[in-house]
């Protein structure tokens, strides 16, 4: 079971964290920064696995940026070395390449797309396609609900008609807005 | 977008982000939290303008990111929880993953949400469901289990959900089931979830098996059904049938999907139907054969997930021979190449292989690999780090640690230090003292701690051993904790041979220019000790030896010195006729440090002056020490607990746990061809130890004291438990002054003598014994093991008896001494040697006995004793007493009646109470079964009041079988709240010999001490009906006022 999901920095900022099992706000603090030191000081080409008190902790660098995710001992690592890799990848399709700024000014797009792979620190969804139709789904509803204020049958009614039109190509919604932003892009996958 | 529209939080983030330093960034975030702060006040007080929904989502997005930063957010959850009823989906969608991030599971307001969250679960709006589900099986605590577990399981088998919310719904119900796996009702829902394994659609499917490998992961026998879906899930998937496109991952259908299933398999402890298990071996077959590395990583990495898991399972099932050095070969193809997660992997699982029998031959062959793995495989940059380290030292650190994968090298350690067995001992540990002075410093402690470990249970001969600690000590001084000296010690006092051979070493390494303190200390005291045995040799006169060590005096701690000056003590002593001249200068220092501030120094210092100044009487007080107690080496002890707080429950681990606790009772495997006796493990006593696995030794050691003992058979295999046990008592009698004890008690019981009767205490040595034991010494102890007063022990001269009260974990013993005798006993001493789970205090004895008075009274001494229970263990204390009668010096060593059943609480419990806990503890290691043979028959009634006698007490009328005894009872000890055991007995009335035991406690550890505890006093249960032991004819004394029955005064008094 994955204990839980850590997105760090180069410079040690936390650009995202889950928990799956119960830790206290100060519990927390501790083991990012814990963590932090760990794994931000680890050579790059070393294996991707870390023993940490009694855990192991199964680390990726994406660009500037360290997915972590905490396991038990017994657990597979290489296994949850590619759930890793399947968040990367659905992130990508969704951001359109995605990067550190998209993670940091959309953290609760991450957080969707996160919902969407694991619950209970289990995998729960391993076709990118469902994946990507989901989430797509989740933000016209979003986006529905803002564009009319009316009763919530309505909006299920239109979000369904939505889904169903969705289901051929899988559409990226809406990566635009980021332009805006006027920020460098670098693409955080190592394809 | 919802951004766009959120402009605040962007404009927040920017701001965080242009942050020069942390202090802007904390003023920016203490303004933005008192400004969301003020928010939310103002709404709840004014009701003049309340906050919209999008204010409302904007400050709860602006709070899990400022939390996510790492501030303390503690305001504002009610708010992030209310937007969970919203009615619109984007807020509702914002209050289930703001709170399922900010909140844990212990959290009181998630109380307040638990009904919008069941109504969102019931109702028929599929996209709130999804959101409710997800939120539920990310943070779900005990109270969200037990209101929403049907409902989620409706879910999850529900024919009209779509896979979407299935799936979900399958995760969420194992959140829950792991908080309260009561939420889970075995019987209806195993061929539910055979069912559920037969989904087409992936997702379902991948979700579900997770669920079913935490089912099987508690309890298999109820899944049986599933084994057969699991198999054909990895068939269909191996086979690449009737999988969708988009659930291929690189090329392979769906990797964890394989992995799970493979995961779930290793649950079940073997497969039977030879159908299924030939289609699932085919299946491996072809995982283990057709995984080639790729070059893409992903590729690699996922194929590679899938074939350790296979790998996994074949260990579990213990394939064939062939298939099992398949898999070795290719761990040593693994460990062999530059990919370090591989070879990470590779080793991991090699150390898991060493589980497995009959493959450690294959893997040694990788020896010279593995140990490539542990050293540097890069030499250019092991030079650089050299370089550098002269120069300066914090640089060099850091080389290092980029340099080496700190990780691969444990693996490579821990994979080692398993492998490790006499036959390769002396290679490895050379190995791992060769690589201790380039190693790095965190992983320093830990080599030297294994060398250490290794070397005492693989020695091939004690010189070796006394060889690899002071290399230790040399290159490693830092790490090695006194408990390794303290060793080397224990070895050398007890083995004459090897005295010389280490006081020779010890005097090789002083004369090194710069040595690590802990070599000081070791080679001061040996030398101490031993110096006068290398008199003739060239440096080592009394006064060379004095002045290589007063050398290093200068540059020792205060611990150490009092050490040194002990040496002086002895060196002196050991100068006859007395050198003036070494005298004087020892005298000076000692008057030297009568003053000094430390007090250890100070007292030493008085008292060795004073001491050496008695001439020849120095000779009885600073002589040789005497030998040590045979005892657990305590870092085998350390080692072996700290493998015990690892273990966890998986298939895996299981395995292991059940092979160290045989590990804990047979001490050590000796091979099967019998190899010689100073192979294997140390025994610190030179005499045969007694211990189960050295019967042929010691009945051969039998023999030679007493000339006339026959050779016992060997005893079976179970007979090891009670031989261990008891093993530590075997003792050494000191010639001519030990204890005798009845040398035929063995073969004087009748018909098949127990155990304990074979490990009890034996005659050893010579004959000239004089005090013999009235009365036999293991029937009062078993006697005493039920009542809490009674006689420990007498002989002519003295009478131990024993008084005790036991509350919780605690326990005070008093113990009575009586003098029978007119004239004092003198010298009396009393030590105490307590097993490790026991913390024991023991008053002052007072050093004489006065002798009986005029009247017909004993004149007591009274010592109490305070014992602390720290963990379950059927290790026994044990008392050494000493006396002097006359010119005699009788010493006896006694186990203390503190046994696992005193810290026992005997407590009834109804079928309401019993039948949940019983079932609830499901398994080993919690639960322990086993079938006792040649048990001594008893009837039902006699085992229910010898039940009740331990304090077990047996509930009568639980079990529907008369047949069968159930009992219940509480274990106190300081390291665990007081634990509920529960043990039921089978018993067969057509052959009362055997019976089926089954012991089930929340602890591991206490269920299989608890279990063998009541196997030992079934085995050998000490009956009245055993002969009383011969009165020794010889020995008894001819003083009649002995005779005036003591007991019974004595149990007058208790």
């Amino acid at each position: 079971m994955i204990q839980f999901v850590l997105l760090i920095s180069r410079q040690g900022k936390v650009r995202l964290t889950k928990w799956y099992s119960p830790y206290t706000q100060k519990e927390r603090s501790k083991v990012i920064r814990e963590l932090s030191g760990v794994i931000l000081n680890r050579g790059p080409k070393l294996c991707n696995f870390v023993e940490w008190r009694g855990q192991k902790v199964v680390y990726k660098r994406y660009a500037s940026l360290y997915f972590c995710m905490c396991i038990d001992q017994d657990d597979n690592e290489l296994e949850v070395l590619e759930i890793i890799h399947h968040f990367v990848e659905i992130l990508d399709r969704y951001f359109g390449s995605v990067c550190e700024l998209d993670l940091i000014f959309n953290f609760h797009k991450a957080y969707y797309v996160l919902d969407e792979i694991l619950i209970a620190g289990e995998l729960q969804e391993s076709s990118k396609k469902t994946v990507a139709r989901l989430i797509a789904a989740q933000d016209s509803l979003v986006e529905t609900a803002k564009e009319q204020a009316s009763s919530i049958s309505n909006i299920i009614a239109q979000a369904t008609n939505r889904r169903k039109q969705s289901n051929g190509s899988c559409p990226i919604v809406n990566g635009r807005w980021l332009t805006k932003l006027h920020f460098p892009r670098h693409s955080l996958t190592e394809l | 977008m919802a951004l766009s529209g959120m402009r605040g939080l962007s404009v927040f983030i920017s701001d965080i982000r242009n942050c020069p330093n942390k202090e802007q960034e904390r003023l920016r975030v203490d303004k933005e939290l008192g400004n969301i702060r003020t928010r939310f006040k103002s709404e709840k007080i004014a009701y003049v303008k309340g906050l919209t929904h999008y204010e409302k989502k904007k400050y709860v997005w602006k709070m899990l990111y400022i939390h996510m930063l790492g501030y303390d957010v503690d305001f504002g959850h009610m708010e992030a929880v209310s937007l969970i009823s919203a009615p619109k989906y984007p807020e509702k969608q914002v209050g289930y993953i703001v709170t399922s991030s900010l909140l844990n599971e212990n959290h009181d307001f998630l109380r307040l949400a638990i009904n919008t969250v069941r109504n969102d679960i019931i109702g028929r709006n599929e996209t709130f469901q999804c959101l409710a589900l997800t939120m539920v099986g990310n943070i779900g605590g005990r109270e969200f289990s037990e209101s929403l577990a049907p409902d989620v399981q409706k879910l999850l088998i529900s024919s009209s959900c779509r896979p979407l919310v299935r799936k979900k719904a399958a995760l969420c119900l194992l959140r829950l089931y792991r908080k309260n796996p009561d939420v889970v009702n075995i019987d209806g829902w195993a061929d539910r979830m055979a069912q559920l394994l037969d989904e087409r659609d992936l997702g379902v499917l991948t979700s579900s098996t997770s669920l079913l490998v935490a089912l099987v992961s508690n309890n298999h026998e109820a899944y049986w059904s599933c084994l057969p879906k699991c198999v054909k899930i990895l068939e269909r998937l191996a086979r690449n049938q009737d999988i969708p496109q988009e659930y291929t991952y690189y090329g392979i259908p769906s990797p964890w999907l394989q992995v799970k299933a493979m995961r779930a398999l290793q649950y079940f402890p073997t497969i039977e139907d030879p159908n299924i298990r030939r289609s699932l071996f085919e299946v491996l077959q072809r995982i283990l054969m057709g995984t080639d590395v790729v070059k893409n990583v992903n590729k690699n990495n996922a194929s590679h997930a899938v074939l350790f898991e296979a790998l996994a399972l074949v260990m579990h099932l213990d394939a064939e021979k062939e298939m099992m050095s398949q898999c070795v070969a290719l761990l040593g193809k693994f460990i062999a190449v530059r990919e370090p997660n591989i070879r990470y992997l590779g080793l991991e699982n090699m150390s898991r292989m060493l589980m497995v029998t009959d493959v450690q031959d294959s893997i040694k062959r990788h020896q010279a690999q593995i140990i490539t793995s542990l050293k540097d495989p890069d030499i250019r940059l092991t030079l650089i780090t050299l370089s550098v380290t002269s120069n300066e030292k914090s640089i060099s650190l850091d080389v290092v640690s980029d340099a080496f994968d700190f990780c691969i090298r444990r693996r490579a350690l821990d994979l080692l230090y398993g492998m490790c067995d006499v036959s390769n001992a002396k290679d490895i540990v050379e190995e791992l003292l060769q690589y201790l002075s380039a190693a790095d410093f965190a992983m320093r402690e830990e080599l030297s701690l294994k060398a250490a470990i290794l070397a005492e249970k693989f020695a091939p001969d004690l010189s070796w051993y006394v060889d690899v600690i002071l290399q230790l000590i040399d290159k490693a001084g830092d790490f090695v904790s006194d408990d390794i000296w303290f060793r080397v010690v224990q070895f050398v006092t007890n083995n004459e041979d090897l005295q010389p051979y280490a006081a020779a070493k010890a005097r090789e390494y002083l004369d090194k220019p710069a040595i690590h303190e802990t070599m000081v200390k070791v080679s001061a005291y040996l030398l101490g000790e031993y110096s006068h045995l290398l008199a003739r040799r060239p440096g080592c006169s009394p006064k060379e030896i004095f002045s290589v060590i007063h050398e290093k005096l200068p540059t020792v701690s205060t611990t150490t010195i009092p050490i040194l000056l002990s040496t002086y003590a002895k060196i002196l002593m050991h100068t006859q006729p007395a050198d003036p001249e070494l005298q004087k200068i020892v005298w000076a220092i000692f008057n030297k440090y009568e003053s000094c501030i430390d007090v250890e120094i100070q007292q030493r210092a008085v008292e060795y002056f004073a001491l050496s100044r008695k001439g020849a009487a120095l000779m009885d007080i600073l002589a040789e020490m005497p030998k040590f107690p045979e005892r657990q080496s305590a870092l085998l002890k350390k080692a072996e607990d700290a493998e015990v707080d690892s273990a966890e429950q998986s298939a895996i681990k299981l395995r292991a746990q059940q092979q160290m606790s045989n590990a804990l009772v047979v001490t050590d495997q000796r091979p099967a061809n019998g190899a010689p006796q100073t192979v294997g493990e140390l025994s610190l006593v030179k005499i045969p130890s007694m211990s189960g696995d050295q019967h042929a030794s010691t009945d051969q050691g039998l023999s030679q004291a007493n000339g006339t003992l026959t050779t016992v058979d060997p005893q079976p295999a179970s007979v090891d438990l009670l031989g261990d046990l008891l093993g530590p008592l075997a003792i050494e009698g000191p010639p001519g002054a030990s204890v005798q004890f009845e040398p035929n008690t063995v073969s004087g019981l009748e018909g098949v003598p127990s155990a304990a009767d074979y490990a009890a205490i034996v005659p050893v040595g010579e004959q000239t014994n004089t005090v013999q034991p009235i009365g036999n010494i293991n029937e009062r102890f078993y006697a005493l093991c039920l009542k809490d007063s009674g006689v420990l022990y007498e002989d002519p001269n003295i009478q131990i008896g024993i008084k005790a009260e036991w509350r919780a974990h605690q326990g005070r013993l008093v113990l009575f001494l009586g003098n029978k005798n007119t004239s004092p006993l003198v010298s009396v001493q009393a030590l105490i040697l307590p097993p490790v789970h026991l913390k024991i205090e023991l008053s002052l004895v007072p050093e004489t006995i006065p002798p009986r008075a005029q009247v017909k009274c004993l004149e007591l001494v009274q010592c109490p004793l305070e014992l602390m229970n720290l963990h379950p263990s059927r290790d026994v204390a044990v008392l050494e007493f000493s006396y002097k009668f006359g010119t005699n010096m009788v010493n006896v060593k006694l186990r203390l009646p503190a046994v696992l059943n005193k810290f026992l609480q005997p407590i009834s419990v109804s079928a309401e109470e019993f039948f949940p806990q019983w079932r609830s503890l499901s398994g080993p290691p919690l639960k322990l079964q086993e079938v006792v043979r040649g048990v001594k028959p008893l009837s039902l009634i006699e085992m229910t009041n010898l039940f009740n006698s331990f304090r077990l007490s047996v509930c009568p009328g639980l079990d529907p079988n008369p047949n069968n005894l159930v009992a219940s009872t509480t274990f106190y000890s300081e390291s665990t709240r007081p634990m509920l055991c529960l043990i039921r007995i089978e018993t067969d009335p057509a052959d009362l010999t055997q019976l089926r035991m089954t012991v089930a406690s929340g602890d591991p550890t206490l269920t299989f001490e608890l279990k063998e505890f009541i196997k030992e006093q079934l085995v050998s249960i000490p009956t009245a009906s055993r002969p009383p032991a011969p009165a020794p004819p010889a020995a008894q004394p001819t003083n009649p006022a002995a005779l005036t029955d003591p007991g019974a005064l004595l149990a007058g008094l208790l």
